[in-house]
């Protein structure tokens, strides 16, 4: 008797406190979000030239365990007219949402810091493929990024750096 | 009643009533078969037939390179990750020599203890379930969110970290740390001995799993059961203790042992484990000094060429990784030695003669990750 008794107290001190559950989908009383959360990863926007940080080099795409991305690089006209150090710049990127792991290896190998692990992380689509974003997506979700957390760059010196 | 002059096999022939439970069963804790021969309520022979979640993780692991191989050891072994990442990092560091600062040894510690608090909570919880009581899953996963809620603000992820690296850890821990860690131990603390006095003296409890699934000492060895299923049957074998890793030797922290083998004891031991496991924590963390995080190593690791197997005391038991390297970037091939694998090959033993309404029981006492099984 006397161990469901001691079990009855446990349970009957719960009414006693506040719920340590959150209703998910309420704009209004969601759980925070931590800094160094990984979501699924965004290409970060260089607002002082006005174009993306990935130069394409092609480097997290040969590093990612599942083969999620795929990228292009172009030789970067803005670097033609003197406006920008980096020599390329990409051309099209694609991460298929659906099938990255959030694992940030991405990122532990952008010498460019030109991914970032987002704090986007709702996949529900309407479509098959909607979980295929292109650049211009990636690009809006890495720009709510840097807005949301003042992200700052850390690897400036590399740019305009010749990967070999 | 069952005769004794019989085998168990003739027995089975003679009886044939079999009940297949799985592999899409609740109570599996994932895809797993058991086959069970009934005479009467009892069971006479049971068989287990694992492969259902069979994904081919060390086959693939001969297909990347060692950064990218961490990720697999994640989803191993999924309620216990940064275990199974250690028991991989610490194999790769055997084979290259590596000194690892002391920094990074003592949040792995820190992190891989409070990985063994969560994933026996997750046990406590499911095991309440499987005996029939809804309440112990919802204390069981409230202090597992808090721990999973921690591992979010260092690692970045609730359960795929992919923090701890060869040779150290991915970052180091966030400013405020040190306090979110006072606060969870003193939660951890006040949630184990609540959960304790929730379901471990219940009557009700105490009659389902006292006496039942008895495996003893010299069978238990004889099975290759590890960890704490061991260490209920009364045998004091810790890897921690016995073949120390990283800086478990700078610790002081009990084994608990059990004294019958039976289901209550599997659980009990856990209950300690939770217990001994915030000792070494609270340790780690009075000793936890600044310092460099990362032992100096190439972002493309190249082990020298050669074989190694380490060992070390994942939630389930014994977690052994053996690596054999070709000096390449990739592994040429990666054994894993699964705990919860060999603990489930003595569920065939402590079924025999047990009721078929304990069979469920008896499988969650040894608390199986699916995943670890079937690779």
């Amino acid at each position: 008797m006397i161990g469901s008794i001691k079990g009855l107290g446990v349970t009957l001190k719960t009414a006693l406190r506040k719920p340590v559950t959150a209703q998910y989908p309420a704009p209004d009383k969601r759980l925070e979000i931590d800094e160094r959360y990984m979501g699924f990863p965004a290409l970060l926007w260089d607002d002082t030239v006005a174009e993306p940080y990935c130069t394409g080099c092609m480097v997290c795409i040969r590093e990612c365990p599942t083969q999620c991305m795929s990228a292009k690089m172009k030789d970067n006209p803005l670097h033609a007219d003197g406006k920008s150090r980096r020599r390329k710049i990409v051309e099209e990127f694609e991460i298929n949402l659906g099938r990255c792991i959030v694992c940030g290896i991405c990122v532990d190998v952008c010498n460019f810091d030109a991914i970032e692990m987002s704090h986007e992380h709702e996949l529900g689509k309407y479509a098959r493929n909607g979980n295929r974003v292109d650049l211009p997506e990636l690009l809006d979700m890495g720009k709510q990024f840097q807005q949301e957390t003042g992200w700052k760059p850390t690897q400036a010196k590399n740019i305009g750096r010749v990967e070999k | 009643m069952i005769t004794t002059t019989q085998t168990p096999t003739q027995q089975a022939d003679a009886i044939d009533l079999m009940v297949n439970m799985g592999p899409q069963h609740p109570s599996t804790h994932g895809v797993f078969r058991l086959v069970i021969w009934v005479d009467g309520e009892r069971i006479v022979k049971a068989e287990p037939h694992v492969g259902y979640l069979h994904r081919g993780s060390e086959k693939l692991c001969e297909g990347e390179n060692y950064g990218q191989v961490i990720t697999l050891f994640d989803r191993l072994d999924y309620v216990a990750n940064l275990n199974g990442e250690l028991g991989f990092c610490l194999a790769v560091e055997k084979l290259m020599g590596l000194e690892i600062p002391e920094r990074a040894e003592r949040i792995r510690v820190i992190l891989c203890e409070l990985n063994r608090i969560a994933s026996h909570m997750l046990f406590y919880g499911v095991y309440g379930l499987d005996i029939g009581a809804m309440t112990p899953v919802l204390y069981g996963f409230r202090e597992r969110e808090r721990v999973q809620a921690l591992f979010e603000a260092v690692t970045g992820a609730r359960m795929m970290h992919n923090y701890i690296r060869v040779g150290g850890v991915k970052e180091d821990l966030p400013d405020d740390f040190g306090k979110r860690m006072t606060t969870l131990t003193d939660q951890l603390g006040r949630g184990i001995e609540e959960c304790d006095a929730l379901l471990s003296d219940n009557e009700m409890f105490l009659e389902r799993t006292k006496g039942v699934g008895v495996i003893g000492p010299a069978d238990a060895i004889d099975y290759g059961v590890s960890g704490p299923s061991l260490r209920a049957s009364g045998v004091a074998e810790d890897v921690r203790v016995s073949e120390p890793y990283g800086i478990y030797d700078m610790f002081d922290f009990g084994v608990p042992i059990g004294a019958n083998g039976d289901c209550w004891d599997r659980y009990y031991v856990r209950v300690e484990e939770m217990r001994q496991s915030l000792k070494i924590i609270d340790q780690a963390m009075r000793q936890l000094e600044p310092g460099p995080i990362m032992a100096k190593v190439r972002r493309l690791l190249r082990p020298p060429k050669g074989e190694v197997y380490a060992r070390t005391e994942s939630p389930r038991g014994d977690l052994g990784v053996f690596i054999v390297s070709d000096g390449t970037d990739k592994p040429y091939r990666v054994k894993v030695r699964a705990p919860s694998f060999a603990n489930l090959q003595a569920l065939q033993h402590m079924l025999r003669d047990a009721y078929i309404a304990d069979a469920v029981i008896i499988l969650g006492s040894i608390d199986i990750v699916l995943g670890e099984v079937d690779r």
